[in-house]
């Protein structure tokens, strides 16, 4: 016998708040996509422990989605992060147009 | 209590504090780090909760890949300090303010389902039959997943890539 599921959900809320903090809090892209991925990671907690408490393989399967949908967002993401850098030379979200404009037409 | 019970719950305060290191570091390569010993935990938890071949995917994947890339994203760039508070103020009020009203609402909602407070039996699900009721239940899914990560790598090519037109960059930087 393991714990309850409920312990599980809980886990999984405060990693998942953990992973909204740092998304919301943080001045920086790279740490919201990090973020982001802390949040995804969570949701796969909560679905592995689903899985466990209804004897059913459904969830599993859906966690391997979680992945293929967390692998395709971080490289895109990274890529787009990257675009902006070049850019504007910083990788702050809160930039001003004016120095979105300086980088010219890469 | 058995040897699983307190297991869980080493690995969940684990999980727990390295995530939380990881939010408030300041230098990136310290937040990739605990990042990756966080999700170790969740691939242990993973294994505890019955599902091996998801606990390997979690490391080669999360672990491996993607906290790789980012390691290599945040040595390609050079960040510079940003002025002012690290946690500007008018940002960390409504992000803790956020974060706690979501937590208080998912732990009233989750402490109100009875059924959850039972301990479940452990159980496992083996690989094979894992991988034989994914492709037979959800082919088209896997197919669409695949898809998916064709178009990252082509979208990603396309972000990537450096047009090198008759600019005055292209110029500056040619001797």
């Amino acid at each position: 016998m393991i714990v309850p599921l409920n312990h599980i959900l809980l886990l999984s809320g405060l990693l998942f708040s953990l992973g909204m903090f740092c998304t919301l809090a943080r001045r920086n892209l790279i740490m919201m996509l990090l973020g982001i991925e802390i949040m995804l990671n969570a949701a796969a907690v909560a679905f592995v422990g689903a899985s466990l408490h209804w004897q059913q393989m459904e969830g599993q399967a859906i966690v391997i989605f979680i992945l293929a949908v967390a692998a395709t967002e971080v490289s895109i993401g990274l890529a787009a992060i990257l675009v902006v850098y070049r850019r504007t030379d910083s990788v702050d979200p809160d930039m001003d147009a004016a120095l979105w404009e300086k980088g010219g037409s890469r | 209590m058995s040897i699983l019970t307190l297991l869980f719950y080493a690995i969940a305060l684990l999980i727990i504090a390295a995530t939380t290191m990881a939010v408030t570091r300041r230098n990136m390569v310290h937040v990739v780090l605990y990042l990756v010993l966080s999700f170790f935990g969740t691939a242990m938890l993973f294994y505890l909760l019955g599902a091996p071949f998801l606990a390997a995917l979690e490391i080669i994947i999360y672990a491996g890949a993607i906290m790789v890339l980012f390691l290599f994203l945040i040595m390609m760039i050079r960040l510079k300090k940003l002025p002012g508070m690290f946690f500007p103020v008018g940002q960390l009020l409504p992000a803790i303010l956020i974060s706690a009203g979501f937590l208080v609402v998912s732990s009233v909602m989750v402490g109100r389902n009875p059924a959850g407070w039972a301990p479940m039996p452990a159980a496992q699900a083996s690989p094979v039959a894992f991988g034989v009721y994914l492709f037979q239940t959800h082919w088209l899914a896997v197919e669409i997943a695949s898809m998916l990560l064709l178009v990252a790598l082509v979208g990603a090519y396309v972000l990537g890539r450096r047009v090198r037109g008759p600019s005055a960059d292209a110029r500056e930087e040619a001797p």
